[in-house]
């Protein structure tokens, strides 16, 4: 404990006196702080931001010092959490959910030589916040490909956690490549209005099974939905920010698993060897941030064929999965023939593609 | 063999001694757990209590934190002890809250960008009617139709809830934010931002509001006859009838402060710490409340303790999640602990433990 005061109040010193300036410096040491939304043992999206923090120290050693926080509410609290963190001695810290967006930016213009990483938001206030991405829509295409080909009621039901452009976008996608290989698909969306509740996503699964639909995708963060699958015999499911390979072979027949480390890594390296700059990073399947776990032989090999050259394009640019022709849902035209979708029209999504049902809560 | 008797009446010495004895007992069973799960428990229960207070790193800004996170308690704890103490139970108090919030809010917003300095005060009036109009259903509902407001004050926690999502997304949704749920952020439009009043105290107008509901509560308890009715109704609801005490009007008026107090501390939270409308607004402090007002005995002075203490509790168990890696379930249970042993000693305000011997009894 008394060495850790000292080190954390040398740094502390140190970034007072150094200011803004310092940044441009390497560092002996970083410690890298972790705000999470929910318990690092989701089986989920927190989970593998655990694992990337755990990357990070497996791959410097003791030239870092990681610390954590899990259930942090998005909101006021995450404000002080925050300003603690940055108070303790923190060089870098990564807020990894849409609602720390205010916070991190309240916090980061207190604490100029602290270093503020972002995930899924788009507001970079001052110069020492970043934000970081990943595109899962990437990985919809994928998913939504063997979702269309293995429905036999033509009923997908679809989990959604907050109407927001992240959600939006993968609702889209996912739609758009079922529809492709399966032109009489249609897609039941359930707003959860949580990321992490295992009771409330179990509901909506059972909500949307009764409805007839046999393939279930959630963008929530909990293993409840394949558990409730599990429960009835020919309904599927794909794990979700993780591989969630528990319930393999079936009903997850194969997963998008969100990699966060080779962010992480970059990012705590680019400090300790002083070549950091503020980003706005925002890849895919080609950076391996976004990968798909293994489809299992519960698919047919042809339907797996498909779904891995589909992975295989985008993963090689040859393919975006936004491409034209796409008609908005009330019919006017998006993309014309060809015409690919600009990353601005993506991260402010608030619009179903044509032939989604139901509307976005407003 | 021990043995329980009955206090004729509730024991002066034990009312105060309990909750001192159940923060001791939390403490003892609370480093127990801690140290079962590896950490070291004089360590942590230190972080707890002693480091957001004392510690000269963290001290500075923990302290004035306190208030932040005890103020909005403290003013809804308030308004539940006196319904609690006439025995109107307003278990709803995180809707009123939640209403009070996207009341107030929607007035300013309607303004904007009008920068007249009446704004915030119509915003603060229309956060108390908000809470309390949310308070008069299950208050109208009781007093017409006898339903039980333990049930409607909870249950329109939920459409509280509703309504708040629907309002991040829709009505009160920043035009300006891509797309993104929330209203435009409060507290940086200075018409309706609820500032620091004096820098580094913490202290904002919610806290200030909370400090008058205390000294008000307590001259309303001790000196104003509407003080004795509520008391009267609590414990001898006949004799309180037999004196005049009309239960209808008592019902509507506690639900109503109480309502009403919430209300305003959900306006002062989303013009000041929190700042917008989002759909995760309601943090849970209408609950939390119940248990500040039960932990001050539903005494105003002892709500203004237990709100700052439960404060402590929060912002020392996010720094001993931090600082010693203690997962966050284990500074809820160490919360958990707390309401529980309360519960347990009171059992010594009433009863007094007898040694007997042994086939006497």
């Amino acid at each position: 404990m008394k060495r850790r005061t000292l080190l954390t109040t040398a740094a502390l010193g140190l970034g007072l006196a150094f200011g803004g300036a310092a940044h441009a410096q390497a560092m002996d040491k970083v410690k890298a702080c972790f705000v999470y939304v929910g318990p690092i043992g989701d089986g989920g999206w927190t989970y593998q931001h655990d694992q990337g923090r755990l990357a990070v120290e497996a791959a410097y050693g003791d030239k870092v010092e990681t610390a954590y926080q899990e259930n942090v509410p998005e909101g006021a609290d995450a404000e002080r959490v925050l300003t603690q963190m940055a108070l303790s001695g923190c060089n870098i810290i990564f807020t990894t959910s849409f609602g720390y967006m205010d916070p991190t930016n309240n916090v980061a213009a207190k604490f100029p030589a602290v270093k503020f990483e972002h995930a899924t938001g788009y507001k970079r206030d001052s110069e020492n916040v970043s934000t970081f991405g990943a595109r899962f829509y990437e990985g919809r295409a994928v998913i939504g490909t063997i979702a269309g080909r293995m429905t036999k009621t033509n009923k997908i039901g679809y989990i959604a956690s907050f109407p927001i452009p992240e959600v939006i976008r993968g609702i889209n996608s996912t739609f758009i490549h079922a529809k492709k290989v399966n032109p009489d698909v249609t897609i039941s969306v359930v707003w959860a209005y949580t990321w992490f509740d295992p009771a409330k996503e179990a509901d909506a699964a059972k909500a949307l099974i009764e409805q007839g639909i046999d393939v279930i995708v959630q963008h929530t963060d909990s293993t409840a939905p394949l558990a409730e699958a599990a429960k009835t015999d020919g309904i599927i499911g794909f794990g979700q920010a993780s591989d969630m390979a528990a319930y393999k072979p079936s009903p997850r027949v194969s997963s998008i698993i969100d990699n966060w480390a080779p962010y992480y890594v970059k990012r705590v390296g680019a400090l300790l060897d002083g070549t950091y700059a503020q980003v706005d990073s925002w890849e895919g399947i080609s950076a391996g941030e976004v990968e798909i776990g293994e489809i299992t032989d519960a698919v047919p090999a042809e339907v797996k064929a498909e779904a891995e050259a589909i992975r295989d394009a985008i993963g090689s640019g040859t393919y975006h999965p936004f491409t034209g022709p796409l008609n908005k849902q009330d019919g006017s035209v998006w993309l014309t023939e060809g015409q690919t979708a600009p990353d601005g029209d993506l991260l402010g999504m608030n619009f179903y593609v044509e032939g989604v049902t139901g509307d976005i809560p407003q | 063999m021990l043995r329980l008797e009955k206090r004729p009446s509730p024991s002066r010495f034990w009312q105060m001694a309990t909750p001192v004895l159940a923060v001791v007992l939390t403490m003892i069973a609370g480093g127990l757990m801690f140290a079962l799960l590896g950490k070291n428990p004089v360590e942590a229960i230190r972080t707890i209590f002693y480091d957001p207070l004392f510690n000269p790193q963290f001290a500075a800004y923990s302290r004035p934190q306190l208030l932040v996170k005890a103020g909005p308690l403290i003013l809804i704890a308030i308004g539940l002890s006196l319904g609690f103490r006439a025995g109107i139970w307003n278990i709803g108090a995180e809707g009123q809250y939640i209403m009070g919030a996207i009341c107030g809010a929607a007035v300013g917003l309607a303004f904007y960008p009008s920068e007249s300095v009446l704004i915030f005060p119509a915003m603060v009036l229309a956060g108390a009617l908000g809470g309390w109009a949310w308070a008069m259903i299950p208050a109208i509902l009781k007093t017409r139709f006898r339903t039980n407001e333990i049930l409607v004050s909870l249950l329109l926690v939920y459409v509280a809830e509703a309504i708040l999502a629907s309002m991040a997304l829709g009505r009160l949704r920043n035009p300006e934010g891509g797309g993104f749920p929330g209203s435009r952020n409060l507290s940086k439009w200075e018409a309706s931002a609820n500032p620091e009043l004096i820098a580094g105290t913490g202290m904002h107008w919610g806290v200030v509001a909370a400090f008058i509901a205390v000294i008000a509560a307590y001259i309303l308890l001790q000196r104003h006859i509407l003080g004795f009715q509520i008391k009267l109704a609590g414990q001898a609801p006949r004799a309180a009838r037999f004196a005049g005490v009309a239960p209808t009007k008592l019902v509507v008026l506690c639900m109503g402060l109480s309502g009403g107090l919430a209300g305003l501390a959900g306006l002062f939270e989303v013009t000041g710490p929190a700042g917008q409308i989002s759909i995760d607004f309601g943090s849970g402090y209408g609950f939390t409340a119940i248990i500040v007002a039960f932990l001050g005995r539903l005494n105003p002075i002892g709500i203004l303790l237990a709100g700052l203490l439960m404060a402590l509790t929060y912002i020392g168990g996010e720094l001993a999640q931090f600082m010693l890696g203690l997962p966050s379930a284990a500074i809820q249970a160490f919360q958990g602990m707390l309401l529980f042993f309360l519960l347990a000693v009171d059992l010594l305000s009433n009863y007094r433990i007898r040694l007997a011997k042994r086939g006497v009894a």
